[in-house]
This record gives C-alpha cells, structure tokens and sequence, in this order.
C-alpha cells in the first residue's frame, strides 16, 4: 500500500519526447489511463478490497470506483506512465480483474 | 453451507478456518482440476483459462503479446503457488493471512473459471437452474463459492 498514488504521476513524469536512435519519435511517459472493466462473476466486495489492497484507496474511494464499474461498466482506476501501468494491468489480471490499459485521450 | 456461521473468522494470529469436512473434500478436489485446467488448458481454446489471462491491450495485438510474455509466466506462477498453498492447509483449523490471501485467490479463480464455462451474466438466477437442468450442480458449486468468497473477503476487511 502506498499513498504516493495520491500525487498525479502526470504532474511528475518528464514531458520532452526523446529521439530513438531508429528515428522514430518514442512514446512520451504519459500518460496511459487502466481501466477496470465490469464482469458478471467478481464480487463488489472483492472487487472493492482490490481496489483498496492494490493501490492503497480508502474504502471511500474503491467503492465509489467499483459502484462506477458495476454500473457505468468500467472506471479508470490508476494512471501513470505505460511501464507504470502496464504492472498495475499485471497486479489486477493476478486478481482476476478485468483490466486493459489505454493512451488517456 | 451454512448461512449462520462464516467460515472465516480473525483469531489472534490470521483466521480460524470454519469449514465442514464435506466443504474442505469439495475444495480439494475443486483445487485439482484448477491445476490440471492451469496446466493443460489453452487459452486460444478454452475461453474459461483465456478470462484468467485477459489482454492488457485489447485493440493492439503486438504489444499484447509482448505484455503477455512479460507477465503470463508469473500470472501463471503465481496462480499455481496459490492452489499448492489451499491444498496444503485445506484440512487446517488456523489460517495466516497470507494462506488466506492464496484460499481467496484459488476461490476467486475457481468461480472466474465456473462461471464463465455456465455463461452467467449479472441476471443468472437459481431459477434458471431447475431440478433437471444438466448444470445445476456447477452452478450449486458456483454459488457455494461465491458464498466462501464473501466471507473470506468479509473477513479481510474487518477491521
């Protein structure tokens, strides 16, 4: 648990785009949105303790985001740069959540 | 099952673990085929192990398969640790919280894998498991985890 994901990784992650030695322009850090998807079969409560043993959210704020997935059909639930949210995807598929990773439009 | 007893409660040192011998035979050999199912079965096929393995990038196949082979292997790993640590202690009357946390995950991959092989949706009912119908024992088992799960979560987040 960690309350450092309170503090916006946008405002923090370096914003200047690097030139590859390929010569394509590389992906800039951020930033990439998860999203937890809804499912017939978690549990709220479970999907709520996830939320709160992952990412260290109050119990306030996991419910609020699981209401968002049960009802609206998914949430954004972390963000970050794409390594950042690539092992958040990871830490929620070894919960059985369904979660994808997207570039935040 | 029982509705008036949980079958976890907190004890000094983790959860005392409250099941009857008939619920602690039931997840044993639930715990075995999720082995042999984490073993054998293919994702491409088998759409029940695919929900265990979901994309990271749904619309991009490339780098899909770049995160899965990252992360598959320790997914899988980790999955398996989990059944060996049930299977171990699913006779036990103690729990530690970490062979708590490996009961609900097994629990939590069990009903992903039963629940997806019946095709519930958030509508599924009993009464759409009568006497005759030939998946009404699965989805008897389904509910009895889904009935484990909860209270292992209950348990959990007790303060």
């Amino acid at each position: 648990m960690t309350s450092a994901r309170s503090v916006p990784r946008a405002a923090t992650a370096p914003a200047e785009i690097r030139r590859p030695a390929g010569g394509e322009l590389a992906e800039p850090d951020v930033p990439w949105i998860v999203i937890v998807w809804n499912d017939p079969i978690n549990l709220m409560t479970y999907v709520t303790w996830v939320l709160q043993t992952l990412f260290g959210y109050p119990r306030e704020k996991a419910e609020r985001l699981m209401m968002d997935v049960h009802t609206k059909g998914k949430a954004v639930v972390s963000s970050g740069t794409r390594g950042e949210a690539e092992r958040d995807v990871a830490r929620l598929h070894a919960k059985g959540l369904w979660a994808t990773m997207q570039r935040d439009v | 099952m029982s509705d008036l007893e949980a079958p976890l409660a907190r004890d000094p040192d983790g959860f005392s673990l409250r099941l009857s011998d008939g619920e602690r035979d039931l997840v044993r050999g639930l715990c075995g085929q999720l082995r042999q199912l984490l073993h054998d079965a293919d994702p491409v096929s088998d759409p029940s192990i695919a929900r265990l393995f979901p994309p990271a990038y749904p619309d991009d196949p490339l780098r899909n398969l770049e995160f899965e082979s990252a992360n598959g292997g320790s997914l899988l790993a980790g999955r398996l640790a989990a059944v060996d640590i049930v299977e171990t202690t699913v006779d036990a009357a103690h729990l530690s919280e970490d062979e708590t946390l490996a009961w609900l995950g097994s629990v939590n991959s069990l009903r992903l894998v039963l629940g997806t092989r019946l095709g519930l949706t958030e509508g599924s009912t009993e009464t759409d498991y009568p006497e005759a119908h030939p998946d009404r024992d699965a989805y008897g088992i389904y509910r009895y985890l889904t009935w484990l799960e909860g209270g292992i979560v209950e348990a959990l987040s007790a303060e």
